[in-house]
């Protein structure tokens, strides 16, 4: 799993999600499915289902803009929550529309998940230049990867200093949240220019070492039989999966 | 050290006895008017190990900006090797000389240590099967054998400071041009960059404040202030010049 070619495993992620995101609504079944199938991989992966369920909390604040749905689908009412002015009434319909996106976003996230904690950024960027994106935003990402790291720090360095000099005396006046806030917009504004300015430099060394506008990428190591057969293996059981639920779903 | 210097063509186009570089003349002046060069006048030769100091804003940096086609001469002329710094040559001039900016956070700008040390290769057109070689050959000349899959943002200043050297030795330069190189580095870092300057066989020119490493690696240096050279001689000479480096804002090592 590690040792697979990153174009192997981001081709098959992506064919994942796609089939979760597509299956009839209400497929609680089909979902379960999809998600053992997960654990699964996450074993053989070495991983664990622990951190791949953990790792995919970070999506959780993006799932609830699904939830106004519970109110505004029409169908069997629950209750009423009125405020009011105005009152909401929730659906059973409601509920369970929202709880498919939610379980199918959350299925999607590990699914994700799994593929980072199995790849290193690296291999993953190589792995989207082969794939054939437009090399100009997989050298977006690299750099944005790359520079992460920098510009956090150059922010922290920033907040030190300023707390550093954050004095108080007793007695004395505390100084107003909004000259405070304008000190941090200060900040943010320079650091823009200091990320700017950087950019300029990394131009001029990019530069200096022949950069002429033209991305050059390294040789393409030719994906292997096996991991052709895996490709294939996989999205054929993928749309069977797909077939499959629609099939058991007249509903949907 | 493994590393050949002198590229073919570059040494190919050199008369014997003329120098490799050659400054005539050189202006520069900056969009907003403000007058950088005010007529350099240089010759370097092959193999000589030069040292550029003089105080902050004295010229350094846009100096060396014109000896790797980054800025090109306003007026005045700069050859390498007999090549004219010239928008048509930039290629050729930047395979020839090698520039490493002084914070390796904008030199390095690869996620790994491989993909930057392969960086200028692949722009000058190498083949893939040697570029692997080229890489592990400038790491190895750099001391940081073995450091490919790395990360930048995980390794010291001064393992970044000599990556940042390596990204430009794979390339094969005849000469480095080194913008403080020793800047920020803790003694031992120092220490095993003023080995590997007097290790490497290139023609190179620093810019730094650092007395000391002029005095240690530098044979030869010049002096700049307001966007002139001020003095240019063997390094022992103008070091004993007291008068002449507290005038331009040095102090002795």
């Amino acid at each position: 799993m590690h040792r697979a070619d990153a174009r192997l495993k981001f081709i098959l992620v992506v064919g994942f999600i796609l089939s979760v995101s597509l299956l009839p609504r209400e497929s609680f079944l089909a979902l379960g499915i999809a998600w053992s199938a997960l654990v699964g991989v996450s074993f053989l992966a070495r991983l664990g289902p622990v951190r791949m369920v953990r790792g995919s909390f970070v999506a959780l604040p993006f799932v609830f803009a699904a939830l106004p749905l519970v109110f505004t689908r029409e169908g069997d009412p629950i209750g009423t929550v009125d405020f009011g002015l105005f009152s909401l009434t929730a659906s059973w319909e409601g509920v369970r529309l929202v709880a498919t996106i939610m379980l199918k976003s959350w299925v999607s996230v590990q699914a994700a998940t799994l593929l980072v904690f199995s790849t290193t950024f690296h291999d993953l960027v190589h792995g989207l230049e082969r794939l054939r994106l437009p090399k100009l935003m997989v050298a977006v990402i690299s750099l944005m990867y790359r520079y992460l790291a920098v510009l956090t720090g150059e922010a922290q360095r920033m907040m030190r200093a300023r707390q550093a000099r954050s004095a108080e005396l007793p007695g004395a006046k505390r100084v107003s949240t909004a000259w405070r806030a304008k000190v941090v917009g200060h900040m943010v504004g320079s650091l823009f220019i200091r990320s700017y300015e950087r950019s300029e430099r990394i131009y001029l060394a990019m530069q200096a070492r022949g950069y002429t506008g033209q991305l050059v990428s390294h040789r393409v190591r030719p994906m292997l039989r096996a991991e052709w057969a895996t490709l294939f293996a996989v999205a054929a059981t993928l749309v069977s999966f797909e077939l499959a639920a629609h099939a058991w779903m007249p509903h949907a | 050290m493994t590393m050949l210097s002198s590229r073919p063509e570059t040494a190919a186009a050199a008369t014997p006895g003329a120098p490799l570089l050659e400054i005539e003349g050189l202006h520069f002046a900056y969009p907003d008017g403000f007058q950088a060069l005010k007529g350099i006048n240089l010759r370097v030769h092959a193999g000589e190990k030069l040292a550029l100091i003089g105080p902050n804003g004295a010229g350094k940096s846009t100096f060396m900006l014109h000896l790797n086609g980054i800025h090109f001469p306003a007026r005045g002329t700069v050859r390498v090797g007999g090549l004219a710094v010239e928008r048509k040559n930039a290629g050729r001039i930047r395979a020839a000389v090698g520039l490493v900016f002084q914070d390796p956070d904008d030199q390095l700008f690869s996620p790994t240590v491989y993909d930057d040390v392969a960086f200028g290769p692949l722009h000058m057109g190498i083949p893939a099967a040697e570029i692997d070689d080229r890489v592990r050959r400038a790491l190895e000349a750099v001391g940081l054998a073995g450091f490919e899959k790395r990360l930048p943002h995980h390794m010291s200043l001064g393992q970044r400071k000599r990556a940042a050297l390596a990204t430009v030795l794979s390339m094969d330069p005849s000469i480095l041009v080194l913008d403080e190189p020793s800047a920020g580095l803790d003694p031992r870092g120092r220490r095993e960059l003023i080995n590997l300057l007097l290790e490497l066989p290139q023609t190179m020119i620093v810019s730094t404040h650092d007395m000391r490493l002029v005095r240690d690696v530098f044979p030869r240096t010049v002096i700049m202030d307001g966007g002139e050279i001020v003095a240019d001689g063997p390094t022992q000479e103008l070091l004993q010049d007291a008068d002449l480096l507290e005038r331009h804002g040095l102090e002795l090592p």
